[in-house]
């Protein structure tokens, strides 16, 4: 059983009960600060921020590529769900970031009973790892309409902050 | 089992000595009331002799009877009939039900293989499976875990076992066998996860390995002569895979081998297609990475490679070169030729001499192709055999981070694995098709072992200034190169086709329908909406003096990821959302076999 914190059991039921005005200033959805060049929520946790242009932060953009990269092959496009696997743009926004991670590096298994859905274990992968936080940010911001389907037609650039964490990421 | 003699299994199954396995293919595909291999034959026609069920007669067809596969998930291929037991396979668990039809259908046996999971997460594209073979009195199941299973066609009892590939590697199975003579021809699957594809023929009653085929690679893994094998009339000369990779990329090259295989009796040649090469990022994999996205024809007994030829040099777009190589005997401009034509994922129909690989027709099968202006046909020239790439379409040429749009078609292909049919009767083939395209951005990716190894973005929309639709079912004329007519529909068409003497062409779609049309006209006759989407094949036999359609529902594959919330238009800016029809709103999960005849 995945462990639900408080916190994030009141964001779901603040996206069900409250109008988008509302989502605005969740706590779990709304960028607090910036840290290496990703926003993040007064928690710390990674979230998107959209300017009133539309232009997406960097992070979203790149979660959104890697997501056609590496998700999309199940979870079908946008974060939207296929015909077998679920649609990740409500997981990201309903479950625990630290679950969400957990998830990914370790897989998941539901078979028998009919089932026999298998999410294989992303850990030893640097395509997926080394992007994860930029593709739960992407799912976040895909759960909550923040950015519609489709690929962003305006991003910010990626900063030299984020290019140097990219590259010791991905060669390490 | 490696210890049983041949004599002493064919005497177990108290076969004639003589009756060698090739005969027993031969026979079993002779008969029209039956479907011994997935393909009906070898040349991969799906044309059946069976007559009943005519243009006239077919708006009477009802549904006979129907069985529930148990499992969920995409189900292609279609059942098997020899004799009076149909076999019928599902995606994974890979389970095989055998039916006993002159008896409602009681199921005589089954067969559920034990499996790890963990390969369900190594599958690309859903958990297909495209079906069993029948031969020597033997039903051979390739399982997701690329276990090789023969099991014996009355009892279900396993014959031997062996494995082809390692899971752990990325490297699964999905495709169907192929027995030729005394062999099992096998391929591999896994050209997300850096897999170095190959062909390999076991022995039909033992099991034993014979020869291993690599599509990439040194001369002696591709089993390729460098004087004698040819492309295009010349022989291929030595390194011919190497010298087109970067070092040592060839070893995660791609090129796997998950499509229909052919058979060529009088000539002993096998063929069959390569996948596309690792990874999607071309920028990452300089060259033209052979044979990757290559027509093979291969020596049935040796294994070693006649002819070859590759149809997209450096893939930029994810075009496996996988599609059935449809074996025809027509004549061309006045010739009796020995014809191959193959429908590829790149959007160009081939029609080639199979007996020696010269090209004969390279023509675009949907109007809206426009990666490339057409291919070189002239012998003379440089560039003779390669298709012209348009400049504005080359993912290759835009670049590593910068997202290509409005290709066409999308990596889905003008046509993915489904079959298509031919007629002897009308000279036409019958093509499922997609008719959508893409945005494609290739960047950087690292290659780690079992982990897919992709490297681009795609989105996709359907075909712009067109019907709306995902998809068409045409007739195509292989020596013309034309389109005789074109059927739009709503999704893209992943169901593979069958034509009869009847003058009946039947196909499923995606929505559910099984469709039958006028093979002349293309003028519907008929369609029943089964319980889920079909990405199978239809199928035909004879039972009780009479004949049958049969074919399996149950929505998934790569169409099940794509088309099951609907795609989105990019290129038409915000807002565009929902614009196209999403498969959900007309199917859900269920795999069933529905059999159709004609009512009294």
């Amino acid at each position: 059983m995945p462990k639900t914190n408080l916190f994030s059991a009141i964001g779901v039921i603040a996206l069900v009960a409250l109008p988008l005005q509302a989502q605005e200033t969740d706590p779990n959805l709304v960028a607090d600060h910036e840290e290496n060049g990703r926003w993040m929520t007064a928690e710390g946790i990674p979230t998107y921020k959209i300017e009133e242009d539309g232009t997406v932060d960097w992070a979203t953009f790149s979660g959104f590529r890697r997501y056609h990269a590496e998700c999309h092959v199940c979870h079908g496009p946008d974060g939207e769900g296929s015909t077998y696997a679920p649609a990740l743009k409500r997981s990201a926004v309903v479950m625990d970031y630290y679950d969400f991670y957990t998830v990914v590096a370790e897989g998941r298994q539901k078979v028998g009973g009919g089932q026999n859905s298998v999410m294989p274990s992303f850990g030893t992968n640097p395509n997926v790892m080394c992007y994860l936080d930029d593709i739960y940010t992407y799912l976040k911001a895909r759960g909550t309409d923040a950015v519609p389907r489709g690929r962003p037609a305006k991003r910010a650039e990626k900063s030299e902050e984020v290019a140097a964490n990219e590259e010791s990421c991905m060669d390490s | 089992m490696k210890t049983l003699g041949t004599l002493s299994i064919a005497l177990a199954l108290g076969m004639s000595v003589s009756a060698s396995a090739n005969e027993s293919v031969t026979e079993a595909i002779g008969n029209a009331k039956q479907w011994a291999i997935q393909t009906g034959d070898y040349a991969n026609t799906r044309y059946s002799e069976l007559a009943q069920i005519t243009k006239d007669n077919v708006k009477d067809l009802k549904v006979a009877w129907t069985f529930s596969t148990g499992v969920l998930r995409g189900h292609e291929g279609s059942p098997l009939v020899v004799g009076d037991i149909m076999y019928v396979h599902t995606p994974f668990p890979n389970v095989v039900y055998a039916l006993d039809l002159a008896n409602e259908g009681k199921i005589l046996w089954r067969y559920e293989p034990k499996q790890n999971p963990d390969v369900i997460a190594v599958m690309c594209c859903d958990t297909v499976y495209r079906g069993l073979a029948y031969a020597d009195g033997k039903v051979f199941l390739h399982q997701a875990d690329t276990t090789l299973v023969a099991l014996d066609a009355k009892t279900g009892e396993t014959k031997w076992s062996v494995v082809n590939g390692d899971p752990t590697k990325g490297e699964t199975n999905t495709a169907t066998v192929l027995p030729v003579k005394d062999k099992l021809i096998v391929g591999i699957s896994g050209g997300e996860f850096g897999v170095q594809g190959h062909v390999t023929a076991y022995n039909i009653e033992t099991g034993e390995q014979l020869w291993r085929a690599y599509s990439v690679g040194p001369d002696d893994q591709l089993m390729v002569d460098p004087e004698k094998t040819t492309h295009l009339g010349k022989p291929i000369g030595k390194d011919s895979s190497i010298s087109t990779w970067e070092g040592d990329q060839w070893k995660i090259g791609g090129g796997t081998t998950w499509g229909w295989y052919a058979y060529d009796p009088d000539l002993n040649l096998i063929y069959y297609g390569t996948g596309n090469p690792s990874t999607w990022n071309p920028k990452q994999r300089p060259g033209d990475n052979k044979w990757s996205m290559t027509i093979f024809a291969r020596d049935a007994d040796t294994g070693m490679a006649k002819w070859v030829y590759q149809m997209t040099p450096h893939d930029e777009w994810d075009f496996d070169g996988v599609n059935e190589m449809i074996l025809t005997d027509q004549d061309f401009n006045g010739q009796p030729r020995k014809l191959l034509t193959h429908f590829d994922r790149n959007g160009i129909s081939y029609t080639m001499d199979r007996e020696t690989g010269e090209l004969l027709v390279a023509e675009k099968y949907d109007p809206a192709v426009n990666w490339t202006t057409g291919v070189d046909m002239d012998p003379a020239s440089p560039t003779y055999g390669r298709p012209a790439v348009v400049k504005e379409y080359s993912t290759e040429q835009t670049g590593e981070d910068t997202n290509t749009m409005g290709v066409c078609p999308a990596a889905l292909g003008t046509k993915d694995q489904q079959p298509a049919a031919y007629s002897p009767k009308t000279n036409l083939f019958y093509v499922p098709t997609n008719h959508v395209c893409m945005d494609y951005e290739p960047f950087k990716v690292s290659y780690a072992a079992g982990q897919p190894y992709v490297g681009a973005t795609l989105s996709m929309y359907p075909a712009p200034n067109s019907h709306g639709g995902m998809g068409n079912f045409i007739a195509w004329d292989n020596v013309k190169g034309e389109i005789k007519w074109s059927l739009p529909e709503q999704f893209s068409v992943w169901s593979g086709a069958l034509a009869t003497a009847g003058d009946v062409v039947f196909y499923g779609t995606l929505e559910g329908y099984l469709k039958a049309i006028d093979a002349a006209t293309g003028e519907e006759l008929y369609k029943f909406k089964t319980p889920s989407g079909i990405i199978g094949n239809v199928m035909t036999y004879e039972q009780g003096g009479k004949q049958y359609i049969a074919v399996l529902s149950g929505v998934g594959g790569w169409a099940g990821i794509g088309l099951a919330a609907g795609l989105t238009n990019p290129n038409e800016g915000l807002g565009a959302v929902g614009g196209y029809a999403a498969l959900s709103d007309y199917t859900a999960l269920g795999g069933q076999l529905t059999v159709f005849e004609l009512s009294d």
